[in-house]
């Protein structure tokens, strides 16, 4: 003990040696590894993966252009669950934080948490029930002569938006906290209506919360395949033709490949948030 | 890539024919026609390489590496009363280690490490481990149980060549048309409902989720448009697999959902969400009495899969205790029954629940020489044809995909 008291440094460096280990080694070398594999190439007939360096994959990727359009798809999926996620979270965050009681506040924070105990299969299993032809969504709508939208893209934004909400609520909730209500006091001093209030003080200095939230929301759904499976109909995003590649044809550098488009639309995505101040909210 | 791949695919299935490096490469002895045809006449350019055959069964190494469909080898882990492998334990000696697998796929890869003795492989797997050397030839002398295989399933181009079988045949089954009845009438005939007479039931239509599936609307074709030319679902050259996407893209408006997960399907079909579309026998019983599921006039496509025995196996006596154990009318039964599939061994129906041989076609060959079992897309045309190249799986997949869009 006494040589780590002499030595601070040995002491930090001590500390931090396993987790900087798990996050080289384990978390991005199994990254590096996965876009090592998405430059080597499969045999068809054998299902072994050739080891020598081709673009092929990519080239593939860029010229099909189904693979075009299923990203475009997943893209705008993400980008929509988001939005929906946004303005359902904000006036629900926005009440837990600054109208409700201290006890209605814990409540409220349990049951937001309270869909993230049980199992997401249970929950698109449950949205595969909702929005089924025999339903409630169908039984409700029916005395009005809609439908159920049944399965197909607007039930993935459906599933997938109810998945993800506590992840944008607990963000903004958390930022929203922060103000102080002597801001709303100011505001109102100097003439302002609740909307004004809300539009010109509360949703800017919200804004960073709200796009730290919209980090996980997205990245979630660009990545998802489980709901597509379940309530998507025949539709496919790009999780589907990573499973498809790799757990159907067994092609895992082409899955690979496909499976470096998430990351670099989110890298693209986190250099465009990182100035609203979006990562010091996380 | 795929260019690449079937370059390389043509240049592994050369080199690994030793004796027939010149046949299997250049030409054909095929007269393609049908299914059912005896191995070797009609395998295209397919040989498999020499690996030796048992001659005797030795004395029991103490213990067998299988490796399995899931529901093939129950021990008694899943469900106490499932289990079928502690008797065969005590009755050889051999204790039984078993994995399962998910896909034929993942089934190749782990049969190349030369762990595992034995595996039970479907149409789709087989030919690859035949043609890679990784199985060997099947003494069927030494399967006391052998006999009572239906012969029906015994020489297919999936499962021997040139006559000589690869394995033991282990159970078989349909993908059927199922419909709802109250909604469906009148009450189809023909695959011709899935896919040109798909609109009317526009948004209910279910389909199967696999590359494979390309060979439902190929049989189709073959059947409704002779001018193509497709002799064999599995055999279909650039030309006749744009046919199948063409006509798999238009059957998409109408699909409701794929279904790859059979209780996916099972739940469909209750709710309504699905009226009509692909399916095996064991899904049309698990539903019940509102569905009705039979073999269209085109015939279709189908399940068989067969025991086989590694080349590399460490413990090659085991191995064959097994595939005769496996194969037994009592293992058979349990099996079938457990699984959902008509068993192989036409002895095992003495020991079935009532009526489910009858259910299931068993020994019904008439029934069974309609299924085109799934086999391997592959370069050689497996109809024989030599003239053009076909297109492989890795096509298919990546059809499959274009097709889902």
């Amino acid at each position: 003990m006494t040589v780590l008291d002499r030595r601070p440094g040995l002491r930090v460096g001590l500390l931090l040696t396993p987790p900087m280990l798990w996050l080289g080694v384990a978390y991005l070398g199994a990254l590096a590894a996965l876009l090592i594999a998405s430059l080597w190439t499969q045999n068809d007939f054998t299902g072994h993966i050739e080891r020598s360096w081709t673009l092929e994959n990519f080239k593939t990727l860029f010229t099909v252009d189904v693979y075009r359009t299923i990203t475009l798809r997943t893209i705008g999926i993400a980008a929509l669950v988001t939005v929906v996620d946004a303005l359902l979270a904000f006036p629900i965050a926005l009440y837990m934080a600054k109208v409700a009681s201290p006890r209605m506040q814990r409540i409220l924070v349990i049951s937001v948490l309270t869909p993230l105990w049980a199992s997401y299969l249970v929950k698109a299993y449950a949205w595969r029930g909702m929005l089924s032809a025999d339903g409630p969504i169908a039984w409700i709508a029916a005395p009005f002569g809609l439908h159920t939208p049944g399965y197909g893209l607007p039930g993935v934004i459906i599933t997938l938006a109810y998945l993800w909400l506590p992840y944008m609520i607990l963000p903004v909730y958390a930022g929203l906290e922060r103000l102080p209500d002597s801001l709303f006091e100011a505001s109102a001093d100097l003439g302002a209506g609740a909307w004004t209030t809300l539009r010109r003080v509360v949703v800017p200095m919200a804004f960073p919360a709200i796009v730290a939230g919209s980090i996980f929301t997205f990245s979630l759904s660009m990545g998802d395949y489980i709901a597509v499976k379940i309530v998507g109909g025949t539709s496919q995003l790009l999780g589907n033709v990573v499973y498809d590649n790799q757990g159907a044809a067994n092609n895992l550098p082409f899955a690979a490949a496909v499976a470096t488009v998430p990351i670099v639309v989110m890298l693209a995505y986190l250099a465009a948030v990182r100035r609203t101040g979006a990562l010091e909210n996380l | 890539m795929r260019r690449i791949g079937s370059t390389r695919l043509a240049a592994v299935a050369c080199a690994s024919v030793l004796a027939l490096a010149a046949s299997a490469c250049g030409t054909s002895s095929g007269d393609g026609d049908g299914g059912g045809a005896k191995a070797g006449e009609k395998q295209g350019g397919f040989t498999a390489p020499d690996v030796p055959m048992a001659e005797a069964i030795g004395d029991p190494e103490g213990q067998v590496s299988i490796l399995a469909w899931p529901g093939y080898a129950e021990d008694g882990s899943t469900d106490k009363s499932i289990d079928w492998v502690t008797p065969f334990e005590k009755e050889s000696g051999c204790q039984a280690n078993v994995k399962y697998f998910a896909t034929s796929d993942e089934a190749v890869q782990l049969m190349k490490t030369g762990e595992y003795d034995v595996v039970s492989a479907s149409g789709d797997a087989t030919l690859r481990l035949i043609a890679g050397g990784d199985v060997a030839p099947v003494n069927t002398d030494l399967l006391t149980n052998y006999g009572d295989i239906a012969d029906f399933l015994k020489d297919q181009q999936f499962n021997s060549v040139g006559g000589q079988m690869y394995g033991v045949p282990h159970g078989w089954g349909a993908n059927l048309l199922m419909y709802t009845k109250d909604v469906v009438s009148p009450a189809p005939t023909s695959w011709g409902a899935v896919f040109d007479g798909a609109s009317e039931y526009a948004g209910k239509v279910t389909a199967y989720d696999s590359p494979i599936y390309i060979a439902d609307a190929a049989l189709y074709l073959m059947k409704t448009q002779p001018d193509l030319g497709i002799k064999d679902p599995y055999a279909l050259d650039e030309d006749q697999l744009a046919a199948a996407v063409d006509l798999l893209k238009a059957q998409k408006a109408n699909v409701s959902e794929y279904w790859s997960d059979y209780l996916k399907e099972v739940a469909a079909f209750k709710s309504g969400d699905s009226v009509i579309g692909t399916t095996w026998q064991v899904i049309a019983s698990t539903i019940g009495d509102s569905v009705e599921a039979v073999l269209p006039e085109e015939g279709s496509t189908g399940w068989s899969d067969t025991w086989m025995i590694s080349s590399k196996a460490p413990n090659p006596n085991c191995g064959y205790l097994w595939m005769d154990y496996i194969t037994s009318p009592k293992a058979q039964a349990a099996v079938a029954e457990y699984f959902g599939e008509a068993p192989a061994n036409v002895k095992a129906c003495d020991l079935t629940s009532e009526g489910f041989c009858d259910t299931y076609h068993v020994t019904d060959a008439d029934y069974a020489a309609q299924i085109h079992y799934w086999t391997t897309p592959i370069e050689q045309c497996l109809d024989g044809r030599t003239d053009v190249t076909c297109t492989d799986y890795g096509q298919w997949t990546t059809a499959w995909t274009e097709i889902k869009g």
